[in-house]
This record gives structure tokens, sequence and C-alpha cells, in this order.
């Protein structure tokens, strides 16, 4: 992640519903629909916008509970963030519903330490007195988190700074890594040498492990292909709406 | 607390607390249900039956998620009755 | 180690970490994950009201009741259909209005040129009126359903649909989330078909797939309006007339809903036999949209969408049908030897010949049947002029229509194959031809078989 990318990528996760499209049309003014029922991004849509000088491209990913393989849309949103390696993931939750949201950030932050944790709908929670410690919550998890109310478009200044600091390498991250109970550090311990040994450094070892003891084939049947070649089967909604910045 | 006063999460009232102990369905599903807070340990309540009496539509981690009867039959816990929480 | 030959690496790590791991092993790596986020939210999120009744538990306490929720869904498709129904009128006949009136000026130039008749014809006749004629039938009911529909869908009220009707689904083999990929079928059915992916088992999103094609599109919508409010609710005036054009729509749609469950319950029994599978479904919190944000983005989409459907395809199929209408092979066009080939099978329809093949020529987009079909009864070979929807009645009744036709062709309208963009769409998804022409065939065979039945039922009982 040099600084002579012309243009940083940004993935976009979230459970269904939790306004991930919205923020997407606002930092990108694609005219794009946006759903409100699981799973209404089938495809992943894409969208480009400019701030401080730097140009963006946004990969807005499908909505999901979890990253563990249980449904298509949840692998193409797991091998995006892998293989993709985009520069920042940003994880949407719902603030009226963290505890539940929070499964997937919790996910995403054993795949990748460049995340920022995006906590929207701050004006329903405040509605229905839910007071979020956004500093708490940022300093259990390791990475900056933003409230913001993408319906309002409220906060989103604060998140295209914090964004543009991470891409600048000005941010330095700590995620919150889950400690499993005994066993099961115990096996990550002895699989993680041979994971390094056939898949290599470029990929998350420890996570990598992980999902191996959790039974997930597709995960290494998406490793055993070459990265190049699944980024290229990636349906892509290009629409290059750049001309609105925010 | 004896395995034998175990209830299913299908036979609880609309309005009834329900605490998860078991989940008897394996594979995907399961999953799905604990990626959505069906935990054993934590609390369910009934919200309302769709109109054609299944599925069931329950309050769980702060969000409405609708079973039908072929699942909630197979989660086990304990009926809370004290109904009037409103 | 037990395996000696030189296992492929990957596969060797497989193995390993399966004889590490065990049953409970998910399981834990769940709950662990759970148990986190408890712990951060403990220290993290306070509540402070007591959770009194929640908004939309209020709400969905009515909109899903036992007595109230069925209703209020027909109600709402009713409302919807009917402000759709009352509203288009009048843009209509502006738009068509202000399309002649340019036709008038073009005609001025083409003279001007002196361009050749043919050229008027094929570019004018053909191409301008063919789109013309989509743009003003088709953009106004189109830019005012799909605002409303957007403003439903964003409100979260489809998630509510799905719940009220999954007992249904459940019942006829198939997902319950297939009620939202139908509703996805109003706007376009190719689109509905890649929405499907929402339906993890493969069976299930089969029976979607093959289904969706009875959902009206947006190309087929203004033609069923068209076809109620011409020849079911021709008694009436007024008033009287957009409410039963709109519950003639509403039985088309009920009907087409019926027709889906049927087919997909002896599918389900046959074909594609199997046990409905797990399923969830989240009913998100209604939320107030953003009302003119919504409005104006599907409006705009709608519209857009629209009108390069027009020039994609409504305007080389204006070409097209202009050229088989005056091209002479002997002393009759090419067209006509076409309707005439078609005619008897389609009397046993109760269509005619013309009508047959304006839905064959209008594979590639349902928007374009009735333009091609005017063009057919016209004897010029020309795309008649829009100007209103009186001398258009006259067109149909000068070529034998009675309301039986009418309500025919409505029927093969709704029931018919797929277009040509969905059916590519449907290959694309289920990689399959079999099933694609299966995809093909059995609406084709429904609606062929509906229209049979109702023309002889009704000439049987004489009816008409």
């Amino acid at each position: 992640m040099s600084n002579n990318h012309n243009q940083y990528t940004i993935a976009l996760a979230g459970n269904p519903n939790t306004g991930k499209s919205t923020l997407f049309n606002l930092l990108t003014g694609l005219r794009q629909h946006t759903g409100n029922w699981t799973g209404k991004t089938v495809a992943h849509a894409e969208g480009f916008f400019d701030y401080k000088g730097q140009s963006y491209q946004i990969t807005d990913l499908p909505g999901t509970y979890s990253l563990y393989s249980n449904s298509a849309d949840e692998e193409v949103a797991r091998d995006f963030i892998i293989f993709a390696k985009p520069d920042v993931t940003l994880v949407v939750l719902d603030a009226t519903a963290l505890e539940r949201n929070l499964n997937l950030a919790l996910q995403v932050l054993e795949m990748t330490s460049q995340v920022i944790v995006c906590v929207n709908l701050m004006d329903e929670a405040k509605k229905k007195g839910i007071q979020i410690d956004i500093h708490k919550l940022s300093q259990k998890l390791g990475v900056p988190v933003v409230p913001i109310s993408a319906r309002n478009e409220e906060g989103i200044d604060q998140l295209l700074d914090t964004i543009d600091q991470m891409v600048r390498g000005d941010i330095q991250t700590n995620p919150l890594q889950i400690s499993y109970n005994r066993a099961i550090e115990e096996k990550i311990e002895k699989l993680v040498p041979f994971v390094k040994q056939v898949i290599g450094d470029h990929y998350p070892a420890r996570w990598i492990a992980l999902r191996l003891l959790d039974g997930d084939m597709s995960l290494l049947q998406s490793l055993q292909k070459e990265p190049r070649q699944f980024l290229k089967e990636v349906p892509h909604y290009a629409c290059n709406c750049s001309t609105k910045s925010i | 607390m004896t395995q034998a006063k175990l209830e299913r999460l299908s036979d609880a009232k609309p309005g009834e607390r329900f605490r998860i102990i078991k989940i008897a369905i394996e594979g995907t599903m399961k999953r799905r249900l604990l990626d959505l807070g069906f935990v054993p340990g934590n609390e369910v309540l009934v919200l309302q039956k769709s109109p054609l009496g299944d599925p069931t539509a329950y309050r769980v981690s702060h969000t409405t998620i609708a079973l039908r009867n072929e699942e909630s039959s197979n989660i086990y816990g304990e009926r809370m009755r004290n109904e009037q929480q409103s | 180690m037990r395996a000696t030959a030189p296992l492929n690496p990957f596969e060797e790590l497989m193995s390993r970490a399966q004889s590490l791991t065990d049953s409970d092993t998910r399981e834990q790596i769940v709950s662990a994950l759970f148990q986190t986020s408890q712990a951060i939210c403990r220290e993290s999120v306070h509540y402070t009201k007591q959770k009194k009744h929640d908004e939309t538990e209020k709400l969905d306490r009515v909109l899903t009741s036992k007595i109230w929720g069925f209703p209020i869904m027909l109600a709402m498709l009713a409302i919807v259909i009917y402000i759709t129904v009352a509203g288009a009128n009048v843009p209509s006949s502006m738009l068509a209005n202000f399309f002649n009136w340019l036709e008038g000026y073009i005609g001025l130039v083409f003279k001007q040129l002196h361009a050749p008749d043919w050229l008027y014809g094929i570019l004018v006749l053909g191409l301008y009126r063919g789109t013309a004629w989509v743009v003003s039938v088709m953009l106004p009911p189109m830019a005012i359903f799909f605002p409303i529909f957007a403003l439903l869908e964003n409100y979260g009220y489809l998630p509510r649909v799905a719940f009220n009707m999954d007992r249904l689904f459940k019942k006829s083999g198939a997902h319950g989330k297939q009620s939202l990929t139908m509703a996805m079928g109003f706007g376009c059915n190719a689109a509905a078909i890649m929405s499907t992916r929402i339906i993890e088992s493969p069976r299930e999103r089969m029976l979607a797939i093959l289904t969706n094609n009875f959902v009206p599109c947006n190309g087929r919508w203004p033609t069923l309006i068209l076809l109620a409010s011409l020849f079911m609710a021709a008694g009436y005036t007024g008033g009287w007339k957009t409410f039963v054009t709109a519950g003639v729509v509403v039985a088309m749609v009920l009907f087409g809903i019926i027709v889906t469950l049927t087919v997909s319950w002896i599918l389900s029994k046959t074909a594609l036999r199997g046990v409905p599978t797990h399923y969830t479904l989240e009913l998100p919190p209604y939320r107030r949209p953003k009302i003119w944000d919504t409005i104006i983005r599907a409006t705009l989409d709608k519209s857009v969408y629209v009108l390069k459907r027009a020039v994609a395809v409504a305007a080389p199929a204006g070409v097209l049908t202009w050229i088989l209408a005056n091209i002479h092979i002997g002393d009759t066009t090419i067209l006509t030897y076409i309707t005439d080939w078609l005619d008897p099978f389609a009397r046993e329809l109760g269509l005619d010949g013309y009508i047959l093949m304006a839905f064959i020529l209008g594979l590639p987009a349902n928007e374009i049947v009735m333009p091609i079909l005017l063009m057919g009864y016209l004897s010029t070979g020309a795309l008649t002029e829009v100007d209103d929807l009186h001398s258009l009645k006259q067109i149909f009744l000068d070529h034998g229509w009675t309301w039986l036709t009418a309500l025919n062709m409505m029927l093969f309208s709704l029931l018919h194959y797929p277009c040509g963009t969905t059916l590519i769409n449907i290959y694309k998804e289920t990689k399959s031809k079999k099933w694609t022409l299966l995809a093909f065939l059995i609406p084709t065979s429904i609606a062929i078989a509906v229209t049979f039945l109702t023309t002889h039922i009704v000439q049987w009982f004489d009816l008409l």
C-alpha cells in the first residue's frame, strides 16, 4: 500500500439494513436504488469519489450477518476483503443493534488491520435512548470508530478525514484479537506454521487457521485459485460518477 | 434446572420471554441462527405470529427475526412467564 | 502423517486441520465471538429508556395481524395501481401530443431534403413512431408506479409482505423470500432473476427463477392498464372508470400470484422435488424514507431505463416491423403472410394472427408488443399516432376485437414466455440450456392453455 497509488480502494461491509447503501450513495453520488431487505445488493456495486485531492474507489459488498461462508454473498464479501486487499475496509454498524452487528466487525478485524468502524443510525439510537460510548468502543476494538447518520449526512466529514488519515498511514491500529478457549488456541498454534508454509505471508495466517478449524472448505478453494483470476471473475458494475466530490 | 424441563421456543406465546439453552439444529442453519443472536444463554421475546400462523417474529439482540416452526421447535430453553413487560 | 503419496499441499493442510477439529469447534468459535461482542456492548452501550412499546412493533401488530395483514396488503397493491392508472393518462397524452407536433416538423425537414419515401417510412413512420409510442405510453405509468413502490420498499414494508405470505410459499414448496424476488419482478423480470441469489437453496432458487415471469414487469403494465381501461372499463366514466381499470389490473396481478404458487407447487412435487429449506427473515425497523430523495431517484432511474430500452429495442423493432409491413411478395406483404399463417392457431386462443406475431416479434422486450400490433393493424404499415385513446380503441374494434380478445391478450401478456433479456439472464444464472428452455416452455404452455380454455369456455356458454 504505497503512496504512488493513484487511487485508493475502500470496501464497505456490514449487516443488511444498516444503511450501508445510503452511505455508499452519499459518498459516490451513484444513482443507485437503496434496498431494505436481506441481500439486496446481490452483486456488489462500485463507485468513485474524491477527497482532499485523493481519488477513491469504493466497493459496496453484499450485506451479510457474518463472513463465515454460510452463503454465496458471504463468500463474495469475505474473498473481496482477503484477496482484493482494500486499503480501507469500512464496517458499517447499526447503532440500534450493536451487539449483533459487532460480530461482523470482529470477524473483519481478524482479517485485516486497515479497518474503520462506522456506527450508523446514531439519530435513531438517540431516539430510542441508546447511548454509545464511541471512545470506549474504539479503545476496545483497537481501530477508529466514527459515529454517523448517513440519512441526515451527519459525521461524514469526520469519516472522510479518518479515511484520509488511514490511507496516509497516520493511524496506527491495534485490532482486537478474540481469545478463544485454550483448546482452540492450541490448535491454532499448531496449524499456523503449516498455513504459513503452504499459503505464505500474504494472507493472515491466524485467521486462515481458524477458518480451516471451522471446516471452511470454500476458503481453500478460493485460495487455490490464482487470486488475480478471482478478481477478474468478480462481476463489476462499474459506474464512474466521480463528478460529485464531497 | 433439569433437562426434563426444557421447552420448545415454538411453544412460547406472543408476549412471553424465552431463555435459549440448546439449539438442536445442525449445519448452516445453526450457524445462521447463532449469527442472528439465537445463542444459548440469550433471551428472546416472542412478538407475534404471521397472519397464517407461521412463521413467528421474535425480538433477539434488539432486532426482529422471523422463524418458521421447523426451526423454532428445535430451539430449546425455558419460558419466562412474566408476561406484562409492557 | 498417514499419507505418503505426495499430497497437494492444500489437501495436506486441509486434512491436518480436519484432524484437529471436532464437532464442537464451530460453536465454540461463534460463542467466543458473541461473548466478546456482548462484553464490549456491556461496557460501551447504555440504555437510558426502558423500552416501552417500539413504534415498529406497534405498527407490525396491525400490518401483519391476523385480521388486517392480508386486507392491508391487497389495499396497498390496489392503491399503488389506482394512483398509477389515474395519474398516467394526462402526461401520456401530453407526451403523445408533443411527439405528434415534433413529427410534423421532422416531416417538413424530410420534405426540404427531398428524402425518398422509403427513408421517411423507415426513419419516421417506423423508428420515430415506435420509439415515441413506447416513451409516451410507458414512461408516465412507470414514473408514477416506481417512486411509490420505492417509498414502500424503503419504508420497510416488503419484508412484512414476505412475512405474511411465507406460509403460502412454504405450502407450495417454495422459499419465503420468493415474494421479495417477485416484488423485484414488478420492475423488471431480468433484474429479478439476478435477485433470486438471495435464495440459497438451488432448488428453491430455480422455482423462483422459473415462475418470476408471472409477475407483470414494467414492459407489460402499460399493456394491461391500456386494455383494461379500453375494454373492461368501457361502460364506466370518470372516477369509476379508473377504479374498474385498477380493479382489473389488480385481479391480473393476483391471478399471476396464484399461477406462481400453483406452478411452484406442481414443480416441487415433480421436477424439483424436495422439502423447503431452512429460512430466517429479518423484519427491519420501519424507517421513514427520505421522501423527495427516493421519489427523484426512482423516477430518474426508471425514466432513464425506459428511454434506454426504447432506443435500444423499440427503435430497431419499429424499423423491422415497418420493413416487414412494406416489402411485398406478389400482392401481399411479408407481414401479412406471417399473420395469415399464424391466424388459425391464434383464433383458438381468442387472439388473431397480428397479436400473436406482435408477441413473437416482441420477444426482445415486452414494451414493443403493443406498438408492433398497432403497426400491423394499420393498412399503411406505419405505427399509429397516439393522439387519443378512442381512435386506438377504434383500430382494435375495426379488427374484430371484443372484450374477450382484450382479456386473452392480457392473460397471454401476463403468462407468456419471459423477454429475451430475462432468458439470457436465466441462462447466465442457471448455466443450463435445459432450464432456460423450460423457463420458456412452462409459461408459454400455460399462456396457451389458459387463453384456449377462456376462449372456449366463453364460446361454449355463449357469454359473448
